[in-house]
């Protein structure tokens, strides 16, 4: 079942993509909705709407411009079309995912009004996806591959059964020289003890613990106004059995699996650089978010244990989903990729359940469309540090 | 084995998982620890929905709850062995 042939696209940087989508990328809010145009006028293209990108400055500037120069840089992604308001900021995006050697071409609104821009644009873009229609796919090996994760709607079945199951796949496949990454930072409150544990020189365990202390106080403790027993855990998490943060981020923390050490804590959105293996990225929880942000820093699949049945996806990874939750296969089996529910019956074991997954991952990359791509799920969900200018 | 009701991580915790939907109060449940393969029995103390816990002995206001082993919060009304444990008994010790 491991053994099963792999294809893809390797894109001009030698990365391996699993997807070939040809992506109208907004700068910024105001380009949305010529974006949205010219993706509806070439079809096989996908625009790519969010909320930013005005006034924004320091780090949160940094993050945007690295969020959207890393998601035109993701080797699902053959082509690029940049819409902006005005050339310069526009410019540095087209400038940074050129540097992969894909093709991508930047279009400005003034001076010229969205209706010309979204005529050059679309002739552009028709041009780009005629030409990534007929790039082959190739044998590739499961080295090429990037494997993202992060959980949802957890509940108690997902640290017994789903987030098990990702662990057991990283710890067979992280051998085999895949890159994997988890992050939630503030989803690790509760298991910091362990996660420190697992970094794999004393250098990384405390730049990662400063990172989980600098969330805690920059962002928990700066603005909590109680608990947070009405955010974290969710009202799905506490419908499905889980009381505590404590609770829910050892559940959490299944997923990096028994063996491997993570060989650096990234920042938001951050490619790795420390060579195939385990990274931790610094993320937020919510799941839109997260995935955005691994799907900048590179990763080609997720994969999304889910309890209570968290709905998620992303327009250009696809995000497989896994539950152990028999009511969640009962009630909503549309939004399952993967059901390892005979987990908690005794039915299936651990090792089963992870090979299961990498047999699924396997049909993803040859091109089975996951659950949230055929719902058509295409949360992309920009991070945002703070106030605009 | 059959199938079990119940589902402990660790020998150590002292809350368990129910993992049957529709568990009713007086039910004898089958569990297993997971972590060695151990199983025990306890009857139910409630109603307990699929993925509650319940208390594996009885805890006390001020005890710690225990789950894969770890501190997973206190437990904040006493709860007899085979009750519910969630919100309305069990608090984080964070934030």
């Amino acid at each position: 079942m491991t053994n099963q042939t792999m294809t893809g696209w390797r894109r001009e940087n030698g990365r391996v993509g699993v997807r070939n989508h040809v992506i109208i990328l907004p700068l910024d809010d105001l380009s949305n909705a010529a974006c949205e145009a010219v993706a509806h006028n070439v079809k096989g293209t996908m625009a790519l709407p969010h909320a930013y990108g005005r006034l924004q400055f320091g780090a949160d500037l940094d993050l945007h411009f690295r969020t959207l120069i890393g998601t035109g840089s993701n080797p699902n992604v053959a082509a690029v079309i940049v819409i902006g308001i005005e050339p310069q900021w526009t410019g540095r995006v087209v400038d940074g995912i050129a540097k992969t050697g894909k093709p991508v071409e930047g279009f400005w609104i003034e001076q010229h009004g969205d209706i010309n821009t979204i005529a050059s644009a679309s002739r552009k873009a028709m041009e780009l996806v005629q030409w990534a229609s007929e790039l082959p796919r190739e044998p590739i090996d499961i080295s090429d591959l990037w494997v993202s994760t992060k959980c949802g709607e957890s509940d108690t079945t997902t640290g017994l059964a789903s987030c098990p199951t990702v662990g057991n796949m990283y710890d067979k496949w992280i051998p085999k020289g895949i890159y994997g990454v988890f992050g939630e930072t503030s989803e690790i409150t509760g298991g910091e003890h362990l996660c420190k544990a697992r970094a794999a020189t004393p250098e990384i365990a405390e730049k990662w613990y400063a990172m989980w202390k600098a969330y805690q106080e920059d962002v928990i403790e700066a603005h909590k106004t109680d608990d947070l027993s009405d955010s974290q855990p969710t009202k799905g998490n506490i419908e499905g059995g889980l009381t505590t943060i404590e609770e829910k981020a050892l559940g959490n923390l299944e997923k990096m699996g028994h063996n491997s050490k993570f060989l650096d804590a990234l920042e938001p959105a951050e490619a790795p650089s420390k060579g195939p293996g385990l990274y931790y990225m610094d993320t937020s929880s919510a799941a839109a978010e997260c995935i955005t942000l691994m799907a900048a820093g590179g990763y080609v699949i997720h994969t999304f244990p889910t309890g209570q049945g968290n709905i998620i996806g992303n327009p250009i990874v696809p995000v497989v989903k896994i539950t152990g939750n028999p009511r969640t296969v009962r009630t909503m089996s549309e939004h399952v990729d993967v059901d390892v529910s005979g987990i908690l019956r005794r039915e299936m074991t651990i090792d089963q359940a992870g090979d299961a997954l990498i047999n699924m991952i396997t049909r993803t990359a040859n091109g089975r469309l996951t659950a949230s791509e055929a719902l058509g799920h295409r949360e992309f969900v920009m991070t945002k540090l703070y106030r605009s200018a | 084995m059959s199938i079990p009701h119940l589902l402990v991580h660790d020998p150590k915790d002292n809350v368990g998982v129910v993992v049957v939907e529709n568990l009713k109060a007086g039910t004898e449940m089958f569990g297993v620890i997971t972590a060695n393969n151990t199983t025990f029995s306890l009857v139910a103390g409630a109603d307990v929905p699929i993925g509650h816990k319940v208390a594996l002995c009885d805890l006390h206001t001020g005890d710690t709850a225990i789950k894969y082993g770890e501190d997973v919060g206190k437990i904040v009304a006493d709860v007899k062995k085979g009750g519910h444990v969630h919100t309305q008994n069990m608090k984080t010790k964070r934030w």
